[in-house]
């Protein structure tokens, strides 16, 4: 009898002593995972995920496991408007990280507004994803640049460091990035007193860009501005030095990857663009996370990557300064970040739910990128 | 007038590539009457076959050429023996459907990681591109190639279709199948090797848009088949000479538009072009209602 | 319209009336989550916009590829109205989803006097070529009238649409075009799909048949398109690009042309199918949903080219004498 009391007891007491089952934070990512920027959405998932197994295996964000659910909306506005409903509503998440174009983060912005989920874009750069019509979504953050910055940095450098008067603007009139930048650029390029000799629009899928570059050449630029992703600059560059014009190219920071050159080859040697950071930066941070991305997935990241990385850091920043998994703290914390230390440099939220950092502008030399100089907003 | 003539050059390169694409389109619909939306994925294949041939295997151009003619020729039997033959009684609109079952299923599963992956890969240049300056103009060396290559496919197209055996049966099948079934024809070979011959081109065509645009993406295909689809129809769609003036017309349109109207509104500008042109001509320019179909 | 025919539309639309109700109490006590909630209204507006393409290929036999075209018409139509004018008023709502409809009922007839004297295939080009037209336009109407948003999108519309809207909306397209289908209109269109040249004969002028025929299913993609502009409150243009138009025209094969009941099976079997798989599919395997709903595709196309409906109808789809 006394016997089996005691072992009722022990097995009483190890049963209390038994661990607390560990506490899970879902958050959610959308990214077109299908669709004709597949390779986009997969750089951002790759980031996500290393990201989130960091974490983890660091002991989880403010004492939580971090349970990832990533949904595919291909690019289109209202799938990715279901996606976020479905990881709203459906799978409960805390928080969300996407999308990765603007015309899908928009949909997504609304939803996290409504569903009060503080959600984090690390790659949209159109500003209505945050403010619209006059009004902030404060559940909605960005980690990157804006649209009307980028495009005042080029117009910027173009005027005072390269000293040019003529540009002339190649942009895709149905993709909402290349058509804010170009907008954004021609407006500075003008108010600075340069004269923009040609604007021109080609559609998402041509390749063929013979017609507008002749028309181009005649116009006589001294620099051609190419505010695209770097599978188009690529093509537009080589046609342009095909076609014998000789402007000074240059371009925001969707040039940036290693598929750049490539596909470029010697046409774009010499251009310059804006970024967030240097891939050949020797700082510690950039060295160890270009490995990282290496060694799990065997190519050089890119700035979609990157700042995918940085942008779910972030977020998972916010968890542990709120140290919660009550979204609204998260919202709060993520609102008053500041001193943010990522790859892709340092950065802080401002009012706008908007990130403030600085740029730099490298120049393709040799095939390589080159850090010319930074410019801060 | 430099200007000018150097924009019809220009146009002339993107309407031979169109035409190359729509001969297969013109091809397949001259026999079957199906409007094959995946050929424009064919094409696209094509593309990453030279692209493998070029950098992986270093073939030289002949054996590149070769290769992508039989792996396309291959995908066309294939695809016309699983998913078009069973509906060849059924109604048209069936077989349109399920091309275009066929093409998303070869965009998205040719994006998966496993196969092509979803990147935006460079295309291999082997030579190097050279110029020849004329007082006014100038034509690339891979412009010549792409006229040649087209001109010479539609005069052996035209060969075949008129003065060989296949090319009879291909008629006989086009005007009414029963009835050369019944006069001795192998309709379903006929069948299937207009639709090999067609996506033959359309392998050729992939590889010389991968030396002129030097970038392949397995959704390269979808926008120049509609618009080789379009140019089809605009020549007439069953007349292989309709196919390449069509070509050669929305090439114009489209860079003579860019040139000279409005970039930002030129598919705008050149659909409404080709409305009109088919308002004037309703079966298409070359196009009549008996013609000698392919 | 007399006291038999009112009489016969309550009638219809009363089961409509209550799973609206239905609906609405559900959705906002949260017995069912918002997210099938908006997938329903979705697949309803899809219906609509479906039903109107049968309308045109299904019973008029007209070959339209730039039916998405329509669909957006109505959609920045109704949107721009609402945005500027009508704050959260419901009746504003009503007035601008039917300015919508009418504006694409008045474009479409444009386009219907000038095209509709081709026949099938390029009767698709020249469609296939107004709905590119109408995109490039979408693309850049920011130019001219800057709350569109052109390619950034439109945004600041008013989340109108609920439950009960977007069914009665469905019931009373239903009403219309089965009461279209049987009537002596309806039996002129379907002689006109079946011989153009023999309904001539016979009397009936087809050109005005058929321009009316593709009027009237213009006008329902055009309310279709308001509806979802105030559901998913941002409006891009690649909503309503070429691929929109093959969509829908898929889902009208799929359910078997000429076959409303079928047109309504398949628009929510499509949009239940898409939003689905997202669920059903184990995570490593994302990738696959659009690997296999065209292998769907092809499979049932090939074991039922008629499409799933052949000719019979549900009950309250038939003709309203029988």
């Amino acid at each position: 009898m006394k016997k089996a009391a005691i072992v009722a007891a022990l097995a009483l007491v190890l049963w209390g002593c038994k661990a607390p089952p560990a506490r899970e934070i879902k958050i959610g990512l959308i990214t077109p995972l299908t669709g004709d920027v597949k390779t986009y959405g997969e750089s951002v998932r790759n980031a996500f995920e290393i990201a989130v197994d960091e974490a983890n295996k660091a002991g989880g964000v403010a004492g939580m496991k971090i349970v990832p659910i990533v949904v595919d909306d291909r690019n289109d506005p209202t799938e990715a408007s279901n996606a976020a409903n479905l990881l709203i509503n459906q799978y409960k998440v805390r928080a969300i990280v996407g999308s990765v174009t603007s015309k899908a983060a928009i949909p997504v912005s609304d939803m996290a507004q409504s569903g009060k989920i503080p959600t984090l874009t690390p790659t949209a750069t159109n500003p209505k994803v945050t403010v619209a019509d006059a009004k902030r979504k404060d559940f909605m953050f960005r980690s990157c640049f804006i649209d009307p910055f980028q495009g005042k940095v080029m117009a910027k450098f173009a005027r005072e460091s390269l000293i040019k008067d003529k540009a002339a603007v190649l942009y895709d009139a149905s993709n909402d990035y290349s058509k804010g930048i170009a907008e954004y650029f021609a407006d500075a390029f003008r108010l600075m007193g340069g004269t923009v000799v040609a604007y021109e629009s080609y559609g998402k899928d041509d390749v063929d860009f013979s017609a507008l570059l002749t028309k181009v050449k005649a116009s006589g630029p001294e620099v051609l501005f190419l505010p695209d992703y770097y599978n188009k600059v690529g093509l537009i560059a080589r046609q342009a030095r095909e076609k014998g014009i000789n402007a000074t190219l240059i371009g925001p920071d969707g040039w940036d990857s290693p598929d750049l050159v490539k596909v470029a080859g010697d046409a774009i040697e010499g251009g310059y663009f804006s970024n967030h950071y240097s891939a050949d930066d020797t700082r510690p941070e950039v060295v160890a996370w270009v490995k990282k991305y290496r060694d799990k997935f065997g190519q050089t990241p890119d700035a979609l990557g990157t700042l995918a990385y940085d942008g779910t850091n972030l977020m998972l920043e916010a968890i542990r300064r709120a140290n919660s998994d009550d979204p609204l703290k998260i919202r709060e914390a993520l609102a008053s970040i500041k001193g943010f230390k990522g790859v892709t440099g340092e950065s802080a939220m401002d009012a706008n739910g908007n990130a403030v950092k600085s740029a730099v502008i490298l120049q393709i030399t040799g095939g390589r990128q080159k850090f010319v100089k930074e410019v801060s907003p | 007038m430099d200007y000018f003539l150097q924009q019809v050059v220009n146009g002339l390169q993107l309407g031979f590539v169109y035409a190359l694409i729509a001969l297969g389109y013109t091809m397949v619909y001259g026999i079957v009457r199906l409007i094959n939306f995946a050929h424009g994925d064919v094409f696209m294949v094509g593309a990453f076959i030279g692209l493998y041939a070029i950098e992986g295997a270093r073939l030289p151009l002949a054996a590149v050429f070769l290769l992508a003619i039989c792996g396309c020729a291959l995908l066309a039997v294939a695809m016309e023996r699983i998913a078009y033959r069973p509906l060849r009684n059924a109604p048209r609109i069936a077989s349109l459907i399920t091309a275009i079952g066929v093409s998303l299923f070869l965009e998205y599963f040719t994006s998966l990681r496993q196969v092509f992956g979803p990147n935006f890969y460079p295309f291999p240049r082997p030579f190097a591109i050279s110029a020849w300056e004329f007082r006014n103009f100038a034509i690339t060396n891979i412009q010549a190639i792409i006229f040649t290559v087209t001109l010479c496919c539609l005069v052996l197209l035209q060969f075949v279709v008129r003065k060989t055996r296949l090319g009879r049966a291909m008629r006989a099948v086009s005007h009414d199948h029963v009835t050369a079934g019944l006069m001795g024809v192998n309709v379903d070979l006929t069948i299937s090797v207009t639709f090999g011959l067609g996506a033959a081109l359309a392998g050729v065509g992939g590889v010389l848009y991968g030396f002129a645009y030097p970038q392949v993406n397995t959704f390269m295909g979808v926008m120049p088949g509609l618009k080789a689809f379009t140019a089809a129809v605009l020549g007439g769609i069953g007349s292989i000479p309709g196919a390449v003036l069509g070509g050669l017309i929305m090439g114009q349109s489209e860079t003579l538009t860019s040139a000279y109207l409005s970039s930002t509104y030129r598919d705008g500008i050149a659909f409404l072009i080709l409305i009109l042109v088919l308002l004037l001509r309703p079966t298409g320019i070359l196009g009549t209602q008996r013609t000698e179909k392919v | 319209m007399g006291m038999k025919a009112l009489l016969g539309l309550a009638r219809f639309m009363a089961p409509f009336a209550a799973a609206a109700a239905a609906g609405t109490v559900l959705s906002s006590a949260g017995a069912v989550n918002m997210y099938w909630v908006q997938i329903f209204q979705l697949a309803c507006i899809t219906a609509v916009s479906a039903l109107g393409l049968n309308v045109i290929y299904g019973f008029t036999g007209l070959f339209s590829l730039g039916h998405a075209a329509f669909y957006g018409i109505g959609a920045y139509g109704a949107a721009l109205l609402m945005k500027t004018g009508g704050g959260e008023s419901q009746a504003f709502f009503l007035a601008s989803l039917l300015a919508g409809g009418a504006g694409a009922a008045l474009i479409a007839w444009l386009v219907g006097l000038s095209t509709l004297r081709l026949t099938s295939d390029y009767l698709g080009i020249a469609t296939l070529g107004f709905g590119i037209i109408m995109k490039v336009v979408f693309d850049n109407a920011d130019a001219f009238l800057p709350q569109l948003g052109g390619a950034r999108g439109m945004t600041g519309i008013p989340k109108m649409t609920g439950v009960a809207w977007a069914v009665m909306f469905l019931g009373a397209f239903l009403f219309a075009a089965r009461n279209l289908v049987h009537s002596s209109y309806g039996r002129a269109l379907v002689a006109i799909r079946e011989d153009e040249v023999a309904a001539g004969a016979a009397g009936i002028d087809t050109f005005r048949y058929k321009l009316a025929g593709f009027v009237v299913g213009c006008s329902f993609a055009g309310v279709a398109g308001g509806l979802y502009a105030h559901l998913y409150a941002f409006l891009h243009p690649s909503n309503f690009d070429f691929f929109k138009s093959v969509d829908v025209l898929m889902i009208v094969v799929l359910g078997g042309l000429g076959n409303m009941s079928g047109t309504l099976v398949a628009s929510f079997g499509w949009i239940f199918l898409l939003e689905g798989l997202r669920v059903a599919l184990p995570p490593d395997y994302i990738e696959l949903r659009w690997v296999l709903i065209p292998v769907l595709l092809v499979v049932t196309m090939l074991r039922r080219p008629q499409g799933l409906f052949g000719i019979r109808e549900f009950r309250f789809l038939r003709d309203a004498s029988e």
